[in-house]
């Protein structure tokens, strides 16, 4: 199968233009005879949602939630990047457009990326008409602040809650069509299958986790907004129910999946304290405006932190590395998350690790608090601060805050071309479930854009595009089809509580995390990642002959849920590696240890990898097809990043 | 440290309920309150026990799922989210007893699990602005003075987790109601459609069966997002000037 992006033609910045004139419509009065579901109801789930049931369509709206106001990501933090140029500091679409492809090491899509660029302006507009409380000058005017990777100020904030503000204006949009009768909401329901008949998706199985019925749900397309995969590592900052499910499935069901081995660390978060826990939680990137990272010269020194013999304050200035500022002079601590990672892990690796686990370094504020007084540091960072003593019990006023990488976000996805169709014929995917605009590495303050992009000003032009060309009718969900898929998950629900072995869920989650963490984290090389396919192997079949399922499946059965999840990992995973196995580069978030400059930063090979990896499914244990789309570039120039 | 737990255990909507006691040993005082019920739930499971059933999700404090009324406090004794109560609040050998939000508008599904879709219709009644995506204004073209632009943000960062209904004596949802109603009622946004939804907003509300307000400010004390008791206030002004009015909008 040739893989069509569908990229229209003519100059980039009236690509979108001519695209929205040349695309079909649904004349209004027809659009209530179409039904169209959204799984996932975070920013471009609900966004999408509401969106078509503006326009007239009948929505079916799904999350695993209590409510869609608990989608991740309302924990989104910092902002969202918007080519407003409010600030007159020369920003525009193309800069916008320019840096997310540059941020991505070059490995994303010209067409879409720019079209991200253009519609990011109206995000803003429609947010702040939704009601959406941004950060305010004294004027009343919108305020700005800079983010990681560019050179202007586009990001627009809500203090440190952008993410939650946002969602609730698109929740607040997704409420208003419910109340019209244009929205059906299915909160605590999981999509357990895509439902593919004639080649088309016409529905959804789902699995009420209340009640476990299984359910069939049948529509005209498909929309998965169902975020992104990081908790296969199964600590990450992602929420604890954040899951591949529903795009593991599609893919099962012939939607191709991109670049699984894109992974962005976020290089400030809270280490692990202990096998106990659960989540990673993240410290906002902007602490390193004025903190300085530093671990001992010396494993001996290292040695005595981790025994607890010495405190941080009484290692002397020479004894201290401040290993980001010596090796990149102009940025110093300031360097790119994927870059900040990968020395972070390098110098424990050296054992000079600060905590018990040896797997922390110094974020350390000292130097600023002498230099602007404690109040002013108090001002800027209090709330991050007291978040960060709620959880250690370390003071960071007084002692150095330590923080190492962790998972944060999955560039890969389900492979979608320029209307986020996949490789089945009405079947979408939107926001952080597909794979199309961050290339190898995602900039701050983008995710929210994307996810609002598609949900709000792309996925009702295009998919109304597609319904345009189909007829009223419906597959009855009485079909062989749904049957058929409704048996299944009903024959695997039987299937994970017979087991009935030694361990639990988490036993296997855990294990996975581990092997995926050490092998295909923030650096990966050939020997490693070929071990770790052969034990993600032995473990996906000792799940499946010894994990421990309690309950029935007609209940709410939180270790049922899980072991459904965890399943769907451990398939995942081994695709992950394989994908990191095959691209023989190092590229944003995907680091391999053979491909690195002599300076040790990530070595690209335009000539032989500017493509996007797409995987198709071929069957139970046999390995995936490679299917190739190759990148074309025509408005940048590749380069080698450099940040010393 | 060691602990002794009751715990209220109810396996569906018409089971009546009650509590079970069980010992927990080995905990650190790093470990957040649900991580410690993990370790709990991983021991059950060992046993082939169920495990306790609890809401959770992203265990940073801002999507307001978990709940737990901890030793008859809702989210415990410091004014944060469950998930960010960790184990150093509490002593060795201390009991514990926890139970789900207590109201009648939140029935209970599973042990610690309780419904709240009871808020989502609240806002679904009119906790919005009425306005369709595209065709809005240029942003900068609604000026809002910073003051009422962060009044409003305040009043914004509920996470609607119900700790402000369990907390009171009449399960009230005032707090919780008077938030979202403030927020808009503030914004230039949302002031074109404030006593509609005013009196749209509380209308639901009674019908959800939850109680009257009397003022006693538990709601607010409890309350981890640290929501304001004004809030009250100025629903309550935005409610009667509504019902007094003849506009209609």
């Amino acid at each position: 199968m040739k893989l069509n992006s569908k990229i229209p033609s003519g100059p980039l910045a009236e690509k979108w233009t001519n695209h929205k004139f040349n695309i079909k419509l649904v004349n209004p009065a027809n659009k209530r005879k179409y039904e169209i579901i959204v799984v996932g109801t975070g920013l471009a789930g609900a966004s999408a949602a509401a969106s078509l049931a503006e326009l007239g369509y009948n929505v079916k709206a799904f999350c695993f939630q209590d409510s869609p106001r608990r989608a991740h990501s309302i924990a989104a933090q910092g902002g969202i990047n918007a080519a407003k140029n409010y600030q007159n500091d020369g920003d525009s679409v193309f800069r916008l457009f320019y840096d997310t492809i540059k941020g991505g090491d070059y490995r994303s899509r010209e067409g879409n990326v720019y079209r991200l660029a253009q519609v990011s302006v109206n995000i803003i507009d429609q947010c702040v008409a939704q009601g959406v409380p941004f950060a305010r000058e004294y004027g009343g005017l919108l305020a700005n602040r800079s983010f990681g990777g560019a050179q202007v100020s586009r990001t627009f904030y809500a203090r440190g809650q952008t993410g939650q503000q946002l969602l609730l204006g698109a929740y607040s949009a997704l409420s208003r069509q419910v109340a019209n009768g244009k929205v059906k909401l299915y909160p605590r329901t999981e999509m357990m299958d895509v439902v593919v008949v004639d080649g088309k998706a016409r529905g959804i199985v789902t699995r009420n986790l209340i009640t476990g019925a299984i359910e069939s749900h049948s529509a005209h397309a498909v929309l998965l907004c169902t975020g992104g995969y990081g908790n296969v590592f199964f600590l990450s900052t992602n929420a604890m129910g954040s899951n591949v499910t529903a795009a593991w499935r599609a893919h099962k069901k012939g939607a191709f999946f991109s670049n699984p081995c894109y992974t962005q660390i976020h290089p400030t978060c809270i280490p692990v304290s202990g096998d106990h826990q659960s989540k990673l939680t993240l410290m906002s990137e902007s602490l390193r405006n004025d903190g300085r990272v530093w671990v001992p010269k010396t494993i001996e020194i290292a040695e005595k932190l981790r025994k607890r013999e010495i405190a941080p304050r009484d290692i002397k200035e020479e004894d201290r590395d401040y290993y980001l500022e010596t090796k990149y002079p102009s940025f110093g601590n300031l360097v790119p998350r994927d870059v900040a990672s990968r020395n972070a892990k390098h110098v424990c690796d050296e054992g000079r690790g600060v905590n018990e686990t040896g797997e922390a370094v110094f974020l350390d504020f000292r130097d600023a608090i002498l230099r602007d007084g404690e109040d002013a540091v108090r001002g800027k960072y209090g709330n991050l601060f007291d978040m960060y003593q709620q959880i250690t019990g370390e003071n960071p006023y007084k002692t150095p805050m330590k923080i190492y990488p962790a998972v944060h976000y999955t560039m890969g996805g389900l492979w979608v071309d320029y209307n986020l169709m996949t490789t089945v014929p009405g079947l979408y995917a939107l926001g952080e479930a597909n794979f199309s605009d961050h290339g190898a590495n995602r900039l701050g303050a983008s995710a929210l854009m994307q996810g609002l992009a598609d949900g709000y000003f792309v996925a009702p032009y295009t998919v109304g595009d597609y319904l345009a060309g189909l007829s009223y009718e419906k597959v009855p969900e009485e079909h062989p089809e749904f049957r058929k898929a409704e048996d299944e998950v009903k024959a695997r629900v039987k299937q994970l509580l017979e087991i009935n072995g030694s361990k639990t869920v988490d036993h296997f989650h855990k294990k996975l995390g581990k092997i995926m963490w050490n092998h295909c984290g923030m650096a990966r090389n050939a020997a490693g990642l070929t071990k770790a396919k052969e034990m993600i192997r032995a473990l996906k079949e000792e799940f499946w002959s010894d994990v421990k399922v309690l309950g029935t499946g007609e209940e709410l059965n939180l270790s049922l849920e899980k072991a459904h999840r965890v399943a769907d990992f451990l398939e995942l995973g081994e695709l992950m590696v394989e994908d990191a196995l095959h691209r023989n580069e190092s590229c944003g978030g995907h680091f391999r240890d053979e491909y690195q400059t002599p300076e040790g930063e990530a070595l690209r090979d335009d000539e032989n990898f500017a493509y996007v990896a797409a995987w198709e499914y071929l069957g139970d244990g046999k390995d995936e097809a490679l299917h190739k789309e190759e990148l074309v570039f025509e408005n940048v120039k590749l380069t080698q990043r450099s940040y010393k | 440290m060691n602990l002794t737990l009751k715990v209220w255990r109810q396996k569906n909507a018409s089971d009546k309920g009650d509590f079970k006691t069980y010992k927990i040993s080995g905990i650190s005082a790093d470990m957040s309150f649900l991580e410690m019920l993990d370790v709990l739930n991983e021991d059950l499971s060992d046993k082939g026990e169920d495990p306790v059933h609890f809401d959770h999700d992203c265990r940073e404090g801002i999507c307001g799922m978990c709940s737990l009324y901890i030793n008859g406090q809702p989210h415990g004794p410091n004014q944060t989210t469950t998930c960010q109560l960790h184990m150093r609040s509490f002593k060795d050998g201390d009991t514990i007893t926890i139970e789900p939000w207590r109201a009648r508008a939140f029935p209970i599904v599973k042990d610690l699990v309780v419904d709240r879709s009871a808020f989502d219709r609240i806002i679904q009644s009119g906790g919005y602005v009425s306005v369709n995506t595209g065709g809005v204004p240029d942003a900068n073209e609604i000026p809002i003075p910073k003051v009422i632009a962060d009044e409003a943000f305040d009043s914004a960062t509920c996470i609607a987790c119900g700790a402000c209904v369990a907390a009171c004596k009449n399960a009230s949802a005032m707090l919780f109601v008077s938030a979202k109603i403030s927020q808009l009622a503030l914004l230039p946004q949302g002031k074109v459609e404030k006593r509609g939804r005013a009196e749209k907003m509380v209308a639901q509300m009674d019908a959800e069966g939850f109680g009257a307000c009397t003022n006693t400010g538990a709601c607010s004390a409890e309350c981890p997002k640290e929501i304001k008791q004004s809030n009250i206030a100025r629903m309550n002004r935005e409610y009667f000037t509504a019902s007094v009015s003849t506009e209609k909008v």
